[in-house]
């Protein structure tokens, strides 16, 4: 237990921070602790933690992806034209279509990255702009409205009425992210080629000595983060009922900075599907308490990039290396 | 040559060639070692010791070969993967193991490779991991992060991962370069034991002392050939130091008394809490002072408190005479201190940079003309000046650091502290990781400096190097300096046997 606790500093620290923030909240803030609230905030962020988990798998395998929730807007425009093209579809057909379409976008960074032997924020930064020049130019910007029933149908997992007649409920996207946290865990924790993503992240030489096979590798890691931005992306749609192309462009910085600051190490090798979590969390529940407390929208974006810097700077302050420094030496 | 059974040879290779470019690597080597035994792969930089290795364990195809044979077994063409499967493994310097994982996934490491997805089992990979360790006699915390460890356990890492292969044959290469005598002693006796189980070991390094202790047999190899295979019975430091560079290398006491020499740097009752206490010693004009003592003896520290990289709680230092308390490095090298540090390839160079910005970087200000842009003529004269200076062999003043030898790339570091032109230089482990010949240049431009005028404190926690190369010795335990001795009246055993008892 004392092993756990020393070697996932930064999950525990952050959440006893985030823990310390829902109790201040919930104090100052009467709508914060109501099930309706906490249900919205679990809604809200269900595509930010598929994408967050995504990401993940790519930072430890010691990359970075810039592009992917572009490339979920990608996938919901394509996504799109094909159903509708197929008279329309279902849930199976449009996972399938998702999932497949964000696999080979993120195959398409990999394949760069690996055969062009270029580093993955360069490529990820020219996918970026091209998949978005790309996705502007054909659909004109313009909204697709015209999509298929099942797709902007609303269908709860949960749902309670509380005295006051408000309903709390949890849409199909929460199930889905628990899915692909869960899918995302068995992956780089339980399963051999996981570890093997971690290995080459943390020391690709070592790892290329020991007989990693380094192409599959980057094609899992960015495979993977494509698959998520699919699901994402075919999750996003179901929330908004309508497919914006320039919905997500941006959002890729909010994702990267909470996976960071839940722990994952930008350079490879280190990261926590928990400390993903609390980081996610840490950031929705910091713009939902300054919305409950009635601050400025526009302030929204200087105090979460305050609060960020602040918890990122103090995560690297290890207190314990003061006493070892002194044990060292005697 | 032995005529024992086929079978009771690890490994036998006879006319291996490998030629790189124009260069011919090796040519026509033998080399055999047999089961069980610990054997010594001697020879200088660049000798082709690395490439041996490689063409052993599958990494480079050799060009031609009479007979690869390994435990027995003629092969004609082996991959790293079939070496491994075979039982051959090798500890590189660097280790290649893995920083953010835990112990034991580090030792098992190797079965979790492959694309076939299975799961991972972690208690039985700790259970495995234990067993090795404990074949080993050792302890670590299995799941500890690797980065928790010391340099010394990591090497045990990487043995235990090795065993974990069911290595029969483990090319171990450099692997005392950064440990402290004792955990050396430690490593010497895992290899012992690995022999004793049956495992045979090839060691390369560059302390002959270790060689000549732990191996049964040595063979030397010099620019591509073989010269010989010894036994290390009746053999010695510097008749082995002599087959490997091709010329005898002197190593005698050469300490000079230098009592009319002005005093450069003195240090009264210094002391910083936990790290050293009450150090009191004077360096003179021209003179080597010697310090040795264990690591963890407050060496080191002691010279971060001369170059201000750290405060003293008490004490006080002179520098040619005048109050000499810095508060920063800046200040320290503007008085004219310069600091050789332990850690020559993360701390001491920029390794992706030229040798000529390497060797220009505390001076940058000294090359700047009137319009406050760096002169490139000037640059060029200054570098031209010291590589000629010190000797540094290299291609282009252009070409990166990392090109250069061990050796070469210690000279540059010389350059850049001797071009801010100093009055006192600390040397800390001048030589680690640099081969027998490079270490007698180095030590020959050391003791030029020190005939010019140069006060010079060397730190080493190799006997022999102070012993040879100092002055006067100071020895320092637990922070405290304990005696210091004439290196003509105390010999190495004397001194050593002090040191570690």
């Amino acid at each position: 237990m004392r092993d756990a606790l020393r070697s996932h500093t930064i999950e525990v620290r952050l959440a006893v921070v985030l823990a310390v923030l829902c109790i201040a909240l919930s104090l100052s803030a009467p709508q914060f602790a109501t099930l309706p609230n906490l249900t919205s905030l679990l809604n809200n962020s269900a595509v930010n933690l598929i994408w967050a988990v995504g990401l993940l798998v790519v930072l430890i395998a010691g990359g970075i992806d810039i592009s992917f929730a572009v490339a979920s807007s990608v996938v919901q425009y394509v996504a799109a034209q094909l159903l509708m093209s197929v008279g329309g579809g279902n849930w199976l057909l449009g996972f399938l279509f998702c999932g497949s379409l964000g696999i080979l976008l993120g195959l398409l960074n990999a394949w760069l990255i690996h055969g062009f032997r270029i580093i993955s924020i360069v490529v990820t930064i020219a996918t970026f702009n091209a998949f978005f020049g790309l996705l502007m130019f054909f659909s004109g910007g313009r909204n697709i409205y015209n999509l298929p029933d099942w797709w902007t149908a609303r269908i709860f997992i949960f749902e309670h009425e509380n005295a006051q007649g408000i309903w709390s409920e949890l849409t199909l996207s929460v199930a889905v992210m628990i899915g692909c946290v869960i899918a995302t865990w068995a992956l780089i924790r339980r399963s051999n080629i996981g570890r093997q993503l971690y290995a080459f992240g943390d020391n690709p030489e070592g790892a290329r000595r020991a007989g990693v096979n380094i192409a599959v590798m980057q094609g899992v890691a960015f495979g993977w983060m494509g698959l998520m931005a699919g699901i994402a992306g075919l999750c996003q749609v179901n929330i908004v009922k309508e497919v914006v192309p320039n919905a997500l462009y941006g959002r890729e910085l909010d994702v990267l900075a909470a996976v960071v600051l839940g722990g994952a190490r930008l350079g490879g090798g280190k990261g926590t599907i928990l400390g993903c979590i609390l980081g996610v969390m840490f950031v929705a529940v910091t713009q939902n308490g300054l919305n409950l407390l009635g601050v400025s929208p526009f302030a929204f974006q200087m105090i979460i990039g305050a609060v960020i810097l602040v918890a990122i700077s103090t995560a690297n302050i290890d207190l314990s290396q003061f006493f070892r420094n002194k044990e060292a030496r005697s | 040559m032995t005529t024992a059974p086929a079978e009771r040879f690890a490994l036998r290779l006879h006319k291996v060639s490998k030629a790189f470019g124009g260069v011919q690597a090796l040519n026509k080597i033998d080399f055999e070692v047999r089961a069980g035994e610990v054997h010594c792969l001697a020879g200088e930089n660049g000798c082709g010791k690395s490439t041996l290795i490689k063409v052993v364990t599958g990494v480079h195809q050799p060009e031609s070969a009479d007979l690869i044979e390994l435990f027995g077994a003629r092969v004609d063409r082996i991959t790293p993967v079939q070496a491994r499967q075979r039982g051959v493994s090798v500890i590189w310097q660097d280790l290649a193991l893995f920083p953010h994982m835990s112990v034991a996934e580090n030792i098992a490491f190797d079965d979790l490779v492959g694309l076939r997805p299975r799961s991972v089992r972690y208690r039985e990979m700790s259970a495995r991991a234990g067993e090795v360790l404990e074949r080993l006699g050792v302890s670590l915390p299995l799941t500890a992060p690797l980065n928790d460890l010391s340099i010394a356990q990591r090497q045990v890492v990487a043995i235990a991962r090795a065993l974990m292969n069911d290595a029969k044959l483990i090319f171990m290469d450099e692997p005392t370069a950064s440990l402290t005598q004792s955990e050396t002693d430690r490593l010497l006796d895992i290899v012992r034991k690995l022999s004793a189980d049956g495992v045979a070991v090839v060691f390369v390094s560059h302390r002959l002392a270790e060689v000549l202790e732990i191996a049964e047999r040595v063979t030397v190899v010099r620019d591509g050939n073989l010269v010989g295979v010894y036994p290390t019975e009746g053999m010695t430091q510097a008749r082995l130091g002599e087959l490997m560079t091709g010329h005898l290398i002197e190593n005698k006491v050469d300490a000079r008394d230098l009592p009319d020499a002005p005093v450069v740097f003195e240090a009264r009752g210094l002391s910083r809490h936990g790290e050293f206490e009450d150090v009191s010693l004077t360096i003179r004009a021209g003179e080597v002072l010697g310090l040795t003592g264990l690591i963890g003896a407050g060496r080191t520290e002691l010279a971060h408190v001369m170059m201000g990289m750290r405060r003293a709680d008490a004490g006080s230092m002179t520098l040619e005479g005048s109050a000499f308390r810095p508060g920063s490095i800046r200040e320290a090298i503007a008085k004219g201190m310069a600091y050789v540090s332990e850690d020559r390839l993360s701390l001491g160079l920029l390794q992706k940079q030229s040798i000529a910005d390497n060797t220009v970087i505390s001076v940058l200000r000294q090359l700047t003309t009137a319009s406050g842009l760096i002169s490139d003529r000037r640059k060029a004269d200054l570098v031209r000046h010291w590589i000629r200076e010190l000797g540094v062999k290299i291609g282009a003043p252009e070409d990166a650091i990392s090109t250069l030898s061990g050796g070469n790339q210690q000279k540059v570091v010389l350059a850049k502290w001797l071009a801010t032109e100093p009055r006192l230089l600390i040397l800390d482990s001048p030589t680690v990781g640099v081969d027998v010949g490079a270490r007698a240049g180095i030590f020959r431009i050391v003791r030029a400096l020190a005939e010019q005028g140069l006060a010079i404190l060397l730190i080493s926690d190799e006997v022999t190097e102070v012993m040879h190369h100092s002055d006067r010795i100071l020895h320092m335990a637990d922070g405290r300096i304990v005696q210091a001795y004439d290196p003509r009246t105390v010999s190495v055993p004397q001194l050593e046997e002090r040191i570690y008892a």
